[in-house]
């Protein structure tokens, strides 16, 4: 028996070594994220059903739908998010479309402006607006400039300034999501189209739109959902007739300490949230969030009556567009077979172009601002001085918070990777069961609106004695940051040949060796890339730092919040411009990775 | 549309007239000016490596690219600048390009909706061209649950439903199959016999270039290299690369000794060798020999061209064997002979004469920096 005996691996491996291969690597994101997410808000979740005394009531349900405020606010934050998805939609449809066509080059440095827009703060990008759309702001300024106006007109306050500012949010959002279903279509189809005798409007509808339909669905649910989250740009922009759900939560826990209303609050939004998420799970199947479209449309059995509507209404919508363009050819005389013929890149161009301003520039109006001599966030700024950053330097407040951003960033992206990209191999490479089920699991920090999860953790904290920590702040910021660990590395994997894996062991390499020395040095870009996301993730974060940090363990971004909710003096926009810098050159960081990646 | 074969052309004006067309990206040149023309019902291949220009052309042609300068009309009429969409002619694509989110029939009524011909007449015509290509049952079906060939059967139904005046075929055959490929080979071009279609043809292999073609249009850096039948191109190929790109060849390196009314003398590697051209004594050329034309012999064949060299290998390849024979310039001459049983593989080091008769003989200008 000695041959048996020494012959490893000619007996079937243990029942144990098969289960730890195929979990060992998904149960630290497991468990993180049943301890940190599902039990948390399953927590707060219970709390609203209890009435005083820990019995179960209604009561706080009751409240919710009693008095019509609460209903005017949901209303409110329905529509203030359909009218933003819709804006968001049509404002990102050319640039994504521009983007999927563009050769390399052009391509990429698009993609750069676009996640630059991206990772830049929120809070950033609103304080550019406050400053843009005030009453001594600069399109105030510049309109009474021009003298197309008499006297100073505040923008600020309004619905529709609340719908800019949200549009402006979640625009780069929605053009990563529409890019990769665009960049799927086969430009010769529309080639097809037009020696089949479609002129370029019907070809456009017909073809190319209802192809591109899935990335417009998904960009416009993603955003949805993340509109009906939104507070930081309704509590700056907008008036009281703009508050939205998320802002009535953060009253109920900041001032009242109502754990059971905030509960309520947040089930509503959760519910509202899931809702939105089945149906884009129903549309396009959750993988093709992290870019394996394995499905795409869900080509079934031919198109329903609704895909038969819709087809009739591209028809006509090409129509018209055809009679619009001849129409325009006639009128600039653009037509005969004998010249050549204009295009219509110039003004494709433009409007790309256009849009891509309106990304980037209400986050650099901070720049100057920062540079004041003034005592005023204004524009224009009075004079020039560096006042600003000497304060900034100056103040232990802003230098501390700064100091934790980077530790807890630092942490934050480290445990998030740890974690993140076992599970990223185990995903993408295993046969799992249930892996929807998992999938859905390591992505529900993007699905639960932020806020649930940081009233849940907030709570969670305060039991456990965690609340003002360095740990409960990584821990925290490291559950948000997993699902971009795994996206990121899923799609790096996903381009991995795997026959490198194969000759290594071949050549005689254990699965750790093949690890060290061929696997992850393939994919280090990815890997790097992944850390910087959740790196930027931390840093950029507010939601959970509203509540488990304060006084002298603040973080920049609620250090900022903090200052703007106050006094709002131009040391906020040295702040901002120097926050600026830091994404900038991150995001540049991982623009590199990705563009050296595709070479 | 009634049966047009290649005898009664003659009174049919051209399908394509190309003249001085030429494209340029910023310092390459994918076409120089360049003059083509297409006769009604013929097969027409633009044979070519890659970045020859014969795709730049045919997308000139289809309209998706426009021309820097020259001028093309179809049908006798204008248009250079035409918008694809008005050119009426019919393109099928490398993949097909079938839109996945349309069934097979919503995809061949495409071009008559674009028509807007009337509901009836559609389902008429898409019913009658799936039956020319034998599919009338996956009219309901998504593109993508049709086989390849299936796929490009349907590709091109989509095309000749609308009665194009001619269809351009860009390498529709190139994700194929050799099996398939063969045989959708033949389907094409009994279709364009049966139909009387005109087609411009696209495709960088040279076999399924003489498979198919009335006429090849042989195309290099961006220039025509040789418009001709197969035939013409095949045994008078007018330049090494054409010589070189179509067929296996052989070549010898010689000088022109004299030109007489009875041909040219050449000297090359081991002797003299008869030919026929127009070179001034002196020239360097290129001795060109198809392997089939050549024989390995003890001794030279009267009336023969035969240059002395050693057997170095002999390969037994089925039908035929090859037989490499290494010159005195250290050059291989390969012959090719029907594989007889009785043969017996010549032994590696016997000296031998590779021998031809001058009529196989083709007397190319030598090119300089470009051995093939």
């Amino acid at each position: 028996m000695s041959l048996a005996a020494s012959s490893r691996g000619a007996g079937r491996p243990s029942r144990l070594r098969q289960f730890t291969g195929r979990w060992g690597k998904l149960a630290p994101v497991l468990f993180f994220l049943l301890l940190l997410i599902l039990y948390p808000v399953g927590k707060l979740l219970s709390l609203s059903f209890q009435g005083p005394g820990g019995v179960f009531s209604l009561q706080a349900y009751e409240r919710l739908f009693a008095s019509s405020v609460y209903v005017q606010v949901m209303v409110v934050t329905l529509k203030i998010s359909f009218w933003t998805t819709l804006a968001t939609v049509v404002i990102s449809y050319p640039v994504a479309r521009a983007i999927a066509r563009l050769p390399g080059a052009t391509r990429n440095r698009l993609m750069f402006w676009v996640q630059l827009s991206f990772w830049c703060s929120f809070l950033i990008r609103t304080f550019g607006w406050m400053v843009l759309l005030n009453r001594n702001g600069f399109i105030s300024q510049t309109l009474q400039y021009l003298q197309i106006v008499d006297g100073p007109i505040d923008l600020l306050y309004s619905a529709p300034s609340v719908i800019v500012g949200m549009t402006h949010a979640m625009v780069p959002l929605c053009i990563l999501t529409m890019v990769p279903v665009m960049e799927g279509i086969d430009e010769n189809l529309s080639k097809a189209g037009m020696t089949l005798g479609g002129r370029p409007g019907s070809v456009f509808w017909r073809v190319y739109f209802p192809l591109s339909l899935p990335g417009v669905t998904a960009g416009a649910l993603l955003v949805f959902i993340t509109s009906l989250g939104f507070f930081i740009v309704p509590a700056f922009l907008g008036s009281r007739h703009e508050t939205m759900i998320t802002q009535l939560i953060i009253e109920q826990v900041q001032e009242y300490l109502n754990w059971g209303f905030a509960g309520a609050l947040s089930l509503l939004l959760l519910v509202a949230a899931l809702v939105i998420f089945t149906i884009y799970d129903r549309l396009l199947g959750i993988s093709t969030l992290t870019g394996s479209s394995d499905r795409g449309v869900k080509a079934g059995a031919g198109p329903g009556w609704a895909g038969l509507i819709g087809l009739k209404i591209c028809a006509g919508l090409g129509h018209v567009s055809d009679m619009l363009f001849s129409a325009i050819d006639r009128i600039f005389g653009n037509r005969g077979a004998g010249k050549p013929r204009r295009s219509g890149a110039g003004l494709e161009w433009a409007v790309v172009l256009a849009i891509l301003a309106f990304l980037i520039l209400p986050a650099l109006i901070m720049v100057p601002v920062s540079f004041t001599a003034g005592s005023r966030i204004n524009w224009p700024p009075e004079g020039f001085s560096l006042r600003w950053y000497q304060g900034l330097l100056d103040s232990p407040v802003w230098l501390q918070a700064a100091t934790r951003s980077v530790i807890v960033a630092l942490g934050a992206a480290t445990l998030a990777m740890l974690i993140g990209t076992p599970a990223a191999f185990a995903i993408a490479r295993q046969k799992l069961p249930g892996r929807t089920l998992i999938l859905a699991l390591v992505l529900s920090p993007l699905i639960i609106p932020r806020m649930v999860i940081a009233v849940a953790l907030f709570y969670f904290y305060a039991q456990i004695g965690l609340v003002g920590s360095y740990a409960g702040l990584i821990v925290g910021h490291a559950v948000l940051a997993i699902p971009y660990v795994v996206i990121t590395v899923m799609a790096v994997l996903k381009s991995y040949d795997t026959r490198y894996d194969q000759a290594a062991w071949n050549l005689g390499a254990r699965p750790t060796q093949t690890l060290r020395f061929i696997t992850l040095p393939l994919i280090k870009g990815g890997l790097i890339s992944a850390f910087l996301f959740a790196l930027i993730t931390s840093f950029d974060e507010l939601t959970i730092a509203l509540f488990v940090t304060g006084g002298l363990t603040t973080t920049l971004p609620k250090q900022m919040w903090d200052d703007a909710i106050n006094v709002a003096t131009p040391i906020l926009a040295a702040a901002s411009t120097l926050l600026l810098v830091f994404v900038a050159v991150i995001t540049l960081l991982i623009h590199r990775l990705q563009t050296k990646e595709q070479k | 549309m009634t049966d047009l074969t290649l005898q009664q052309n003659a009174g049919t004006p051209p399908k394509l007239v190309v003249s001085g067309l030429h494209k340029t990206y910023g310092a390459t040149v994918a076409l120089h000016p360049t003059d083509l023309t297409l006769r009604s019902g013929e097969f027409m291949t633009l044979l070519g490596p890659s970045g020859s220009g014969k795709t730049t052309l045919l997308m000139m042609v289809a309209g998706l690219l426009q021309a820097d300068g020259g001028e093309l009309s179809i049908d006798g009429h204008k248009a250079t600048y035409a918008p694809p969409w008005e050119r009426g002619i019919g393109m099928v694509f490398q993949n097909y390009a079938l839109f996945p989110h349309l069934t097979v029939f919503e995809n061949i009524a495409f071009p008559l909706r674009m028509r807007r011909m009337p509901e009836a007449e559609i389902r008429r015509e898409v019913a009658r061209v799936l039956e020319i290509v034998q599919l009338p049952h996956t009219a309901q079906r998504q593109p993508r649950a049709l086989s390849g060939g299936q796929q490009q059967r349907i590709a091109l139904a989509r095309c000749f439903v609308f009665k194009p005046s001619f269809i351009l075929m860009d390498e529709p055959l190139g994700a194929l199959d050799k099996k398939l490929r063969d045989q959708l080979q033949l389907e094409i071009k009994h279709l364009h016999k049966s139909l009387g279609i005109t087609i411009l043809y696209v495709t960088h292999d040279q076999e399924e270039a003489l498979t198919m073609s009335d006429r090849i249009c042989l195309m290099n850096g961006g220039r025509i290299e040789q418009l001709g039948t197969p035939a013409e191109l095949y045994f008078e190929p007018a330049t090494v690369f054409a010589a070189d790109f179509l067929g296996e060849s052989n070549f010898l390196e010689g000088k022109v000794r004299s030109n007489s009314p009875d041909g040219l003398v050449i000297d090359a590697v081991g002797g003299a060798i008869s030919g026929a051209g127009n070179f001034a004594a002196g020239s360097a050329v290129k001795v060109m020999v198809r392997p089939e034309s050549v024989r390995a012999a003890l001794k030279p064949v009267e009336g023969w061209n035969a240059v002395p060299g050693t057997v170095r290998e002999t390969i037994f390849v089925g039908g035929v064997t090859r037989h490499y024979i290494e010159l005195a310039d250290g050059g291989t001459v390969v012959a090719l002979e029907l594989t007889d049983r009785r043969t017996q593989p010549a032994d590696p080091g016997r000296e031998v004469f590779a021998t031809w008769p001058v009529s196989a003989t083709v007397v190319l200008a030598a090119e300089k920096g470009k051995m093939p």
